[in-house]
């Protein structure tokens, strides 16, 4: 048994409760969601907060709905609810096919996107689907709410835009009509995190791509994207030799380090390799394949 | 199969004798009510945890413990310098800070002078609760100087690198075994290294060699290692409750280094959360524990966390292997010759028996009809964690297997001949058996090509081919891989084979109380194989008593014979002829028993499964259970017959068994990422006499998954600095049902002929037996790219680097 140095805890009654509890305890207090990369750190003490603000009871973070033109997921969404949501699945298949490899049910049955998205791990999955579909978050403090970009969201590895007093309480989706999206991942075992992940959408439209968003992960992307690679595609025909330029450019973009996972030939040779694949199935389900 | 059939069914359902039932074991591990070594709690127990070194090589400067001693909660903190002021009364080692590992080499129990490697023990502490004693491993401090560690063992043994057994005044990083030998060598040198000359010199030769390494990894049981200990000081009583395979030969070892009266030890071993040769050796923490106990008083438990376990205890393999194989261009092997570079980290600490420093190694030979064999072991030390243990590899069998399987698919690859018809070409033959091998060791019984006749046709080998040709057509990889392997499990007999000393024969008690149920004490004991099920099964053929009838007691050494524990597969045959010798002893009691009720000769008097009976008359005759009523009452026994049906035994097996069995895997791999599939696996074991069927099929399963982890995930690694890089279970891979495909298994039954019912061990043979199958299987499908060889484990980086050329150097961290 692995044991935390010892903690504060306290469960937050509403978002309002739980920013002020993050004001009255300051840096050394941690948003408590699902837990399953907090806790782990906490028991190798590698983190060490001094009081937990647990969230688990706000309902308000809770729940998948379209609001307008967007797809609005609340902070508190587990992975298992992203997975087996119908009006995602509805728009995006990318969400299907990476939930489907992340981690394992239990994991997913207590790890949120709201928790993902914050411990912004440089391997997050669901980080480089949401630089891919270019999604937004929603972050609340005690001086009101603020919209931000995913691909402006990231500090750097671990570290993301929200203050010290702040919760991101919402991640939210633009809804493309005729989207195709795909996410291709490859890890060393079923639940591990990737060696290299890559997640996409296309929208062909009249024989060429008008729209695309492409999203790396664990290879060092800045904001888990490419944007050399996307503005390329626009306006060309999406034929295997434009996407492979395409997937060639997202490889450009990445600078990995070299784990365990893999060395950095391989890695980059993966960004270029599964960009081209999720981009033709992308592609290929756009144009109704 | 007809004969377990024909067996005889108790009223609760299960065969009177050998065949497929539940283990009893079950009902209590699927209600969660099995009972580890830290579901034990014992009145006033305090509680303990190690500090360990963050370095991998360092001068130990300093170390203040006041500030832990400060904290509230915390009842003592115990250093190598308090330990080091402590007087041994006993060999080995003068004081308490250093202690015997089972190869007669020392290991720190808490480091004195340096740290040599990652995770290594540095101080101890007890305290109230789990929580106060890590809180107070963070107030200690230690001054380190970093020294340089020796982490690529390749270069151990260069001249100008650091020495890490200064302690003992080494002046290299070489080992030297018990017997004064620097490298261990088996077969004929001269002879093979001839062969191998001439073959090199005949055109109609070839010769292939290969750099192949088992890496390090794991035996990662479920259930960490741990202790609790409870010297009574009223009585002088020590009683440990400990995670080990080997409870009395433990009893002894402590009794050596603790400096206690034996027959004031009692070692309990509750059920154990899995073993795989992780615990076997004794850890400095169950030493600390008792150490623990007899400074405070009061019982004190030490338990690892999954970290601790990873990166402290026992490791196996770690064989850098160069292996030349000399064969005809027709295919028929002449020669073999194997180097090996043996890491053994930092202290020499492989459990095996002493005449045998490289464990079993030496049966690298395989199960081939070839004249000549050789294989030279240079152990060395460096700064990583000591063990060596045997991880169900049968005392390294496994990485012999390996190494042999391995260059048999590459000579396969240089004849361009189809590996199957390579290996039939040179299988031995039954009428060799008994066989003795180039290395000296006497394989009992096989019919090889039958068995590897059966597996091909569950497989259905010719058609994978084809598939194959057309799937290469179409630039799909589809790969194929044998594996034959045999194995020598079932240590001793004991004039040959001992640890520390104390020959590896087993002890076993039978009792039959009055109403004819029965008691059976082991000396070994299970980690999970079911012996409480199986060893009943043994008592019942041989007495036809039913097996709920029969309880089988083990694990706590006040209750039962010594004996040597379980690993190597030894449980059955050597435990289970132990169970089948001492039944046997009841019966023939029983025989002069029911002679002296029904008043004949016991001569008069034939056997029938539970029942002696006068011969021509079957209607008279008594049941073991009338028998048992018998030996207990007034009845007039004949002079020097003693009453009662309890008996007891001593096995010491003539030999081992040889276990065999031919594995087929068929694999999938995507180039363009480097990810294999394993779409099929085919094991066929003959393990003689299978006592329990269904356990048998459940220890092949597991170790079928543990063979799978090890060819394509399991790894631990270390970088230049000395970081363990497999110390959690997200850096330690172990497989999930997701990467193991339904096992299809067949079976040939071949009895071993010395084992009183012919059965061979089976625990290891599929840990034994599959990395080289799957490992064939993904370079069979990578041969179109020219890839001959990369190491395991295959994983998508390593096949893809293969792929260019490239392969990884996997021991060390990916750069």
């Amino acid at each position: 048994m692995q044991t935390p140095a010892p903690v504060d805890y306290a469960r937050a009654t509403s978002v309002a409760d739980a920013i002020a509890l993050l004001e009255k305890h300051g840096e050394e207090a941690r948003l408590l969601a699902g837990g399953h990369s907090l806790l782990p750190m906490m028991k190798l003490r590698l983190a060490r907060p001094e009081i937990l603000i647990d969230l688990n009871d706000l309902d308000e973070l809770r729940g998948i709905r379209i609001e307008g033109d967007e797809i609005v997921v609340g902070a508190m969404v587990t992975h298992a609810e992203i997975l087996d949501s119908p009006v995602l699945a509805e728009h995006y298949a990318i969400f299907r096919e990476a939930e489907k490899v992340i981690a394992d049910p239990i994991v997913r049955n207590k790890g949120t996107i709201g928790g993902s998205m914050c411990q912004a791990d440089p391997s997050e999955d669901l980080s480089a689907v949401g630089s891919a579909l270019k999604g937004s978050v929603v972050i609340q403090g005690s001086g009101g709410k603020r919209t931000l970009a995913l691909r402006e969201f990231h500090e750097g590895p671990y570290e993301t835009k929200v203050g010290d007093a702040e919760i991101l309480t919402e991640v939210r989706f633009p809804i493309r009509p005729g989207a195709g999206s795909a996410y291709e991942k490859v890890e060393r075992r079923v639940g591990d995190w990737p060696v290299a992940s890559v997640g996409v959408f296309v929208v062909v439209a009249g024989g060429v791509v008008t729209d695309c968003g492409i999203g790396l992960t664990a290879v060092g992307a800045e904001h888990f994207c490419a944007p050399d690679a996307e503005a390329y595609l626009i306006g060309k025909a999406p034929t295997e030799e434009n996407l492979a330029a395409a997937a060639q450019l997202a490889a450009d973009a990445c600078t990995p380090y070299a784990d365990q996972r893999g060395p950095v030939d391989y890695k980059l040779h993966l960004a270029c390799e599964l960009t081209l694949r999720a981009l033709r199935k992308a592609a290929a389900s756009s144009q109704g394949a | 199969m007809t004969a377990v059939e024909e067996v005889p069914l108790s009223a609760a359902g299960n065969p009177i004798g050998f065949g497929s039932m539940r283990r009893v074991e079950d009902a209590r591990f699927v209600r969660g009510q099995g009972n580890y070594v830290d579901d034990v709690n014992l009145p006033g127990m305090l509680h303990s945890a190690i500090l360990r070194s963050p370095h991998a090589h360092a001068r130990i400067v300093s170390i203040d413990a006041s500030a832990a001693e400060a904290l509230p909660g915390v009842v003592a903190v115990i250093t190598g310098k308090i330990l080091e002021g402590i007087p041994r009364p006993s060999l080995l080692g003068d004081n308490f800070a250093w202690m015997p590992t089972l190869s007669y080499d020392t290991q720190a129990v808490l480091a004195t002078d340096k740290v040599r490697f990652q995770g290594q023990e540095v101080a101890y502490v007890i305290a109230e609760s789990r929580y106060i004693a890590k809180d107070a491993l963070e107030l200690i401090d230690v001054e380190y100087e970093i020294l340089e560690p020796v982490m690529d063992a390749k270069r151990a043994l260069d001249a100008g690198a650091p020495i890490i057994r200064d302690d003992k005044g080494q002046t290299d990083n070489s080992i030297t075994d018990v017997h004064g030998n620097k490298t261990w060598e088996s077969g004929n040198a001269e002879s093979t290294a001839a062969a191998i000359a001439a073959a090199k010199a005949d055109p109609n030769c070839v010769v292939v060699t290969q750099e192949i390494m088992y890496p390090r990894v794991h035996p990662a049981p479920m259930e960490t290692c741990g202790s609790v200990s409870y010297l009574d000081k009223v009585t002088g009583q020590l009683t440990m409750y400990t995670t080990t395979q080997a409870p009395h030969a433990h009893r002894t070892v402590y009794a050596m280094v603790a400096g206690l009266p034996e027959q004031k030890i009692r070692i309990i071993s509750p059920d154990i959360g899995g073993g795989f040769g992780n615990k076997v050796p004794v850890y400095p923490g169950y030493v600390l524990s008792v150490i623990g106990t007899i400074v405070t008083g009061k019982p004190v438990k030490w338990m690892e966390d999954r970290n601790e376990n990873l990166v402290s205890t026992g490791f196996a393999r770690d064989y850098h292997m160069t292996a030349s194989i000399a064969a005809t261009k027709e295919g028929k092997i002449l020669a073999v010759d194997v180097d090996v570079l043996a890491d053994h980290g930092a202290f020499n600490g492989v459990a095996q028996p002493t005449n045998y420093p490289a464990g079993f190694f030496n049966i690298f030979s395989g199960s081939y009809d070839y004249p000549d064999a050789h294989c030279k072991v240079t152990p060395v030390y460096t700064n990583k964690a000591p063990g060596g243990v045997a991880y169900a590899c049968s005392f390294r069998i496994t990485e012999a297997a390996y190494v042999i399987e391995r260059v048999v698919d590459c000579l396969a690859q240089e004849l361009q001949m189809d590996p199957a018809d390579l290996r039939l070409k040179n299988l031995l033959r039954p009428e060799q058996f008994p066989y003795m091998s180039p290395t000296g060791w006497e394989y009992d019984s096989g019919e090889y090509e039958k068995t590897m006749r059966v597996a091909m046709d569950i497989a259905g080998y010719d058609e994978l081919r084809r598939e194959q040709a057309e799937k290469r057509a179409k630039g799909e990889y589809m790969g194929i891989g044998i594996s034959f392997f045999t194995e020598g499990v079932g240590a001793g007999p004991r004039r040959d084979m001992d640890i520390l000393g104390l020959g590896m024969a087993d002890g076993i008690e039978l009792r039959v109380h009055p109403t004819g149920k029965a008691q059976l004490r082991l000396s070994v004991q299970s980690q999970g194989q079911g012996h409480e099920t199986t060893f009943a099964q043994i008592v019942a053929h041989e007495l036809g008593i039913p097996p709920e009838d029969i309880e089988v007691l083990h694990g706590d050494t006040d209750n039962t014979p010594f004996g040597l524990g379980t690993y190597g597969s030894r449980s059955t045959p050597v435990s289970g002829a132990a169970a089948s010798v001492v039944a046997r002893k009841v019966r023939d009691r029983a025989r002069i028993v029911a002679a002296a009720a029904l008043e004949c000769a016991p001569d008069d008097l034939d056997w029938e499964l539970g029942r002696w009976y006068v011969k021509g008359d079957r209607e008279r005759g008594k049941t073991i259970a009338e028998i048992a009523l018998l030996s207990h009452s007034s009845l007039e026994l004949p002079e020097g017959v003693e009453g009662h049906l309890d008996a007891t035994a001593v096995y010491n097996p003539p030999n081992l068994t040889y276990p065999y069995g031919c594995y087929i895997c068929v694999v999938d791999v995507d180039p363009g990422t480097g990810q294999v599939k394993i779409r099929r696996f085919i094991a066929v074991d003959d393990c003689g006499t299978r006592i329990n069927p269904m356990i048998v099929e459940g220890q092949v399963h597991g170790g079928l998954a543990d063979g799978v982890g090890m060819a394509l995930m399991e790894l631990i690694a270390f970088d230049t600095d000395g970081n363990n890089l497999g110390g959690s279970f997200m850096d330690y891979l172990l497989p999930t049902a997701v990467e193991c495909p339904d096992w299809e298994l067949g079976e040939t039954v071949t009895p071993s002929p010395h084992h009183p019912i012919g059965a061979k061990g089976v625990g290891e043979s599929a840990t034994v037996g599959s990395p080289a199958a799957v490992v064939n299987a993904v370079i069979d499908a990578l041969s179109p790219f020219g890839v001959r060889h990369a190491d395991m484990p295959l994983t998508p980086a390593n096949v893809w680097r293969a792929i260019q050329g490239n392969a990884i150097r996997v021991d060390m961290a990916v750069e």
